[in-house]
């Protein structure tokens, strides 16, 4: 069995058990983390895919930043307690289930329709899309080609940093004001 | 490499629909949000793969912004569920049924 194979073959289980144990996981920091488990799957299964620089990304991006951001959220929420089983819809939980399966089936069953489950990708990828290296080839497909909205995302993420702003600042107005009337009242009561 | 390339686009695959049963499932914002995420992620891992099966970066590439663009969707998401939360003292979906201040 080739190395590759055998990574796949260990990675790729581990990718999904992860992602079936967020889903099912109570508490929400075990979810968190088995996200982040699953994340750094997917990255082991970009360097399979001759993708080195997504990997790296991967890693940095979403097992790093965005993982921890989410950490932090429910750390400073403090909503680690376990929610409720209670269906308001009733039935929700089966039609959900249902209608995932089923997607997943038909995805698949597009997959062998569309390419087939043989399909093996060419053996010149190092030399002819990721000549130079993956990071060097990516920068001249990505500064030749993509200039234009690799410079539009600058502007994305400054409009994003600004809207947290926003709305972290106005919110903490409104809070005050809410404990402005509440001590009020208190007052009064007293 | 001898994994087909297929293999690659069915982990994709069921990744993509456990995320979407947790969208659906889930009642928790937060868990809900982690199950988009897993979506997205699923979509960039076909992304990729399908760059390396047509031999041409330019997968790779959208890959890359799509990462850029969920990280700007995180922070946005989390701070309005951060707000949400301030306003109801409750993750879950089933309390937000108004979006009234």
């Amino acid at each position: 069995m080739p190395l590759d194979n055998l990574v796949f073959w260990v990675v790729a289980p581990i990718a999904i058990g992860s992602a079936v144990a967020m889903l099912v996981m109570r508490n929400v920091v075990h979810s968190a983390l088995f996200l982040v488990l699953n994340f750094g799957c997917i990255a082991v299964l970009f360097l399979l895919l001759d993708a080195p620089f997504l990997f790296a990304v991967q890693i940095i991006v979403y097992a790093g930043a965005i993982m921890v951001l989410f950490l932090f959220v429910i750390m400073l929420l403090g909503v680690d307690r376990e929610e409720s089983l209670v269906e308001r819809l009733k039935g929700q939980r089966v039609v959900g289930i249902t209608l995932g399966v089923g997607i997943a089936l038909e995805v698949i069953l597009a997959i062998r329709a569309g390419i087939g489950f043989a399909a093996t990708a060419p053996a010149n990828f190092d030399q002819v899309a990721n000549r130079g290296g993956n990071a060097e080839a990516l920068s001249r497909v990505l500064f030749r080609d993509y200039f234009f909205p690799f410079e539009v995302t600058s502007i994305l993420l400054i409009v994003a940093a600004i809207a947290v702003v926003v709305l972290a600042s106005r919110q903490r107005r409104s809070i005050t004001r809410a404990q402005a009337a509440r001590a009020e009242a208190e007052e009064a009561a007293a | 490499m001898r994994t087909p390339i297929s293999y690659f686009l069915v982990v994709s695959a069921m990744l993509f629909s456990i995320g979407t049963i947790g969208v659906l499932v889930r009642k928790n914002a937060l868990v809900i949000f982690m199950s988009i995420e897993l979506q997205l992620n699923a979509v960039n891992l076909s992304l990729v793969s399908f760059s390396r099966m047509h031999n041409d970066l330019n997968g790779q590439v959208l890959a890359f912004f799509s990462m850029v663009v969920a990280a700007a969707e995180v922070v946005v998401g989390l701070a309005i569920i951060v707000t949400v939360y301030r306003r109801r003292q409750s993750a879950s979906v089933d309390d937000a049924t108004v979006l009234r201040g």
